[in-house]
């Protein structure tokens, strides 16, 4: 596996049974003419209002994306993508701000709707004039979010809690504005830009994403979550997300994914990078719920995503958690680089497919701090007539004295057409690293269908259970709210596998 | 009431069933015992629809309803409840949110309210602390760990928040040490009463000396042989089943 594109989706084909947030949204938009070129990227910065530099570090990227070639990935099978055919832009159409829900576009409140946000959270997320002035609900937890309604984040809610705590959470193209400093320091400093094809892409036409950066010493004081939607037809999503983590803080971060049922393959290349100081700690939590297309092989997303985690401080600690159930192929490794002493990575995992799905999912730990720890618990679930490859890499640097790994694969296979693999790969440098690994292949038992059934539990119900059983470990390592939407989640994407 | 006629079932083409006629009605409690490999655990089995039990003739009803014509969940929403004489193990599936998910689909099913986390949790601790089970039997997950003694008042404590009308006892008793016989012995005499009724397969008189049987049937070669009052238990135990099988060892 080259060090190239440590994550990559994509979306072909295939996959029976309603998606049930399947909808698309049909809003005014303003969009950039198809294709790209330096003009286009002139365009993007221009209209985010770009400083200089940033110009001319998304030309720099371009140049080198020129000079590169889309990688072959011998399981990957959809067909070639054109460039020039895509929209590199699109917004929302600016007005002056409604004054109340009335005056929103119902288009949009309905999307929210489908999506499960709440009231008052529309409004903020709509953008209502002082809505985001009220207190959080007392009864709810909280989580800030920040959502992604095509490129342009609409808007930014709990803001002033997270500002009283000295925490930076907005869009991108805001912390641009605003914290230009920062942003130059650390944009690309994981994932440079000649670090993949689809990084370098990203790097040219990014439009939005995520900034967050967490003082020395804070621990944030809320869930930071984020939404993310694709909408506009024929619009690629090139999200950049950075997270810096200074000495000793913490933060958790939430992202969501669910995205519209339509009939034209989407291309979606975001770049993830995270950066924790000594003894920070970053969680990075992610249910991803792509449109896996429909079983003629229409529709879904093309996902190349590069995510990556640098435990730069000593102690330092980066965890990705990750419940993929969407998208007909699936590529994605994120990864952590353990380059501070006593740092630790870890990668809990549930990729379930079905139908004709395919993943091949896992991560990369590369240590190169002394004592450096990392733990991987990957849970992959197959059904139908899906394919499920776990592909891990662990490298243990020549410096990386007593590193140690403990890796933890189980396959649980539901009827007998489909296929479960695990490919890890160890490359140890160094004598006095400890390596774990361990690895189980199961079936759901007659018995166990049986005896829920016998309690009462319909046999779909009874398949949920005893899957969201077996990803005990790594769903108990999500946020309380998330993990209930996780497992409601799998349950749903395995409706029909039985019977 | 449960009433079975000419009932004959096979597994992979084997007879095991061969013509059973019972009849236990409501409010009753009765005894199966019969050497083993007679065909009790497929009488269970078939009773509650388990894949791969093939019925080859004969009707069951339930309270007036073919339960041979409904799924495995249908039987269960419609009161009937198997202890397994092996309880199955669930990874990872916490007991008490497994006994809320099927309480709350047979509720459903039957079209009354579901219970709430804590109202569940309220009466679940009770029911457990009636079967002096420890509070963290319910966290632990589904039979995982659970030793044999536990695993059967684990089907004891699930018939109690399930209420069924018909219990199938598949050797609940075996396995127990003595107290917990007689903790078993009370979760079933605490359902009796006229809408309840149970089927109770044992090897052992001593628990008939717990729960007393209306009726006590000897099941062999897959027919009932024999059937009588409690007396009958008493005289197996006393001479085996030699005068009632002739062929068995
Ligand atoms: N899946 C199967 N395939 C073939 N034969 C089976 C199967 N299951 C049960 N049998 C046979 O059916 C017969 C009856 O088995 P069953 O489990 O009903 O007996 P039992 O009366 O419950 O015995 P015990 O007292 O030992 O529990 C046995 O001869 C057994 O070997
Ligand atoms: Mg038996």
């Amino acid at each position: 596996m080259p060090a190239v594109a440590e994550t990559l989706d994509t979306v072909q084909a295939a996959t029976e049974g309603g998606y049930k947030w399947g909808f698309s949204t049909d809003i005014e938009m303003e969009m950039a003419p198809k294709g790209l070129n330096e003009d286009i990227i002139r365009l993007i910065s221009a209209r985010k209002n770009e400083p200089q530099w940033l110009l001319d570090w998304r030309l720099a990227a371009y140049a080198v994306w020129l000079k590169m070639t889309e990688p072959e990935w011998a399981m990957l099978n959809h067909p070639p993508i054109d460039y020039q055919d895509l929209h590199y832009y699109a917004a929302p159409k600016k007005k002056a701000g409604p004054k109340s829900l009335d005056e929103v576009d119902p288009e949009l409140l309905r999307t929210y709707e489908k999506l499960g946000i709440p009231l008052r959270e529309r409004a903020i997320l709509a953008g209502v004039e002082g809505a985001d002035g009220a207190p959080a609900d007392g009864d709810r937890p909280q989580v800030a979010m920040d959502a992604v309604f095509d490129s342009v984040s609409v808007a930014t809610t709990f803001k002033s809690t997270l500002a009283k705590a000295g925490v930076i959470f907005c869009p991108i193209s805001e912390a641009v504005q605003e914290h230009p400093e920062l942003v130059r320091k650390y944009l690309g400093s994981v994932v440079p830009t000649n670090d993949n094809y689809f990084a370098a892409l990203n790097s040219a036409v990014f439009t939005d994403g995520s900034f967050v950066y967490i003082p020395k010493g804070v621990r944030c004081p809320m869930e930071l979550s984020t939404y993310f939607r694709i909408n506009a037809r024929n619009t690629g999503q090139f999200e950049r997300t950075l997270i810096i983590a200074e000495e000793g803080s913490f933060v958790s971060y939430l992202e969501g994914c669910t995205a519209p049922q339509r009939d034209e393959n989407q291309l979606h290349a975001a770049v993830v990078e995270l950066v924790a100081f000594d003894d920070a700690q970053i969680k990075y939590s992610t249910v991803q719920n792509w449109y896996p297309g429909d079983s003629e092989g229409k529709g879904g997303i093309y996902n190349f995503v590069t995510k990556r985690g640098h435990c730069r401080g000593a102690r330092s600690k980066i965890s990705w958690t990750q419940v993929e159930t969407g998208s007909a192929i699936t590529w994605k490794y994120p990864s952590c680089v353990l380059q501070g002493d006593d740092s630790v990575g870890e990668f809990y995992s549930v990729a379930l497919t079905n139908n004709y799905q395919q993943a091949d999912t896992g991560t990369k730990m590369i240590h190169i701090g002394k004592r450096t720890k990392s733990t991987i618990v990957s849970k992959g679930i197959s059904a139908g007539h899906s394919n499920n490859t776990y592909r891990g890499l662990v490298r243990i640097d020549r410096r990386a004295d007593g590193a140690r790994n403990f890796t933890q694969c189980d396959s649980l296979l539901i009827g007998d057409q489909c296929g479960a693999h695990t490919v890890p790969y160890i490359e140890s440098r160094n004598p006095t690293a400890k390596l774990e690994h361990e690895a189980t292949t199961s079936k759901i038992a007659e018995d166990q269908l049986f005896y829920c059934r016998q309690r009462g539990l319909s046999e779909e119900d009874a398949v949920g259970l005893i899957v969201n059983g077996f990803c005990k470990d790594v769903l108990k390592e999500l946020p309380m709210e998330f993990a209930v939407e996780a497992q409601k989640l799998l349950a749903i994407s395995l409706e029909g596998s039985v019977g | 009431m449960l009433q079975i006629n000419g009932l004959k079932a096979s597994i992979d083409g084997k007879s095991i069933l061969n013509g059973i006629d019972l009849t236990v009605p409501q409010g009753e409690v009765h005894a199966i015992m019969g050497p083993n490999g007679s065909g009790k655990s497929t009488l269970s089995y078939v009773l509650s629809g388990r894949e791969g039990y093939e019925v080859d003739g004969g009707t069951a009803t339930f309270g007036g309803q073919d339960i041979l014509a409904m799924e495995p969940e249908e039987r269960a929403a419609a009161g009937l409840f198997l202890a397994f004489q092996y309880p199955v193990e669930l990874p990872g599936v916490n007991n008490a949110n497994f006994l809320r998910t099927a309480l709350n689909a047979q509720r459903r099913a039957r079209g009354e309210a579901e219970l709430d986390a804590v109202q569940f949790l309220k009466l679940a601790r009770a029911e457990a602390k009636r079967l002096s089970m420890p509070d963290d039997m319910l966290k632990r997950n589904v039979n995982v760990g659970f030793s044999g003694g536990e695993k059967k008042r684990n089907e004891v404590l699930q018939m109690a928040l399930l209420r069924p009308k018909l219990a199938i006892l598949d050797e609940t008793d075996s396995g127990l040490d003595i107290d917990a016989l007689k903790i078993v012995a009370d979760g079933v005499n605490a359902l009796r009463g006229p809408t309840f009724s149970a089927l109770v397969i044992t090897h052992y008189q001593r628990l008939l000396d717990h729960i007393v049987p209306d009726r006590v049937h000897i099941l062999a070669q897959g027919r009932i042989v024999k059937s009588g009052g409690p007396e009958l238990a008493h005289a197996l135990e006393a001479g085996g089943y030699a005068a009632f099988v002739p062929e068995a060892a």
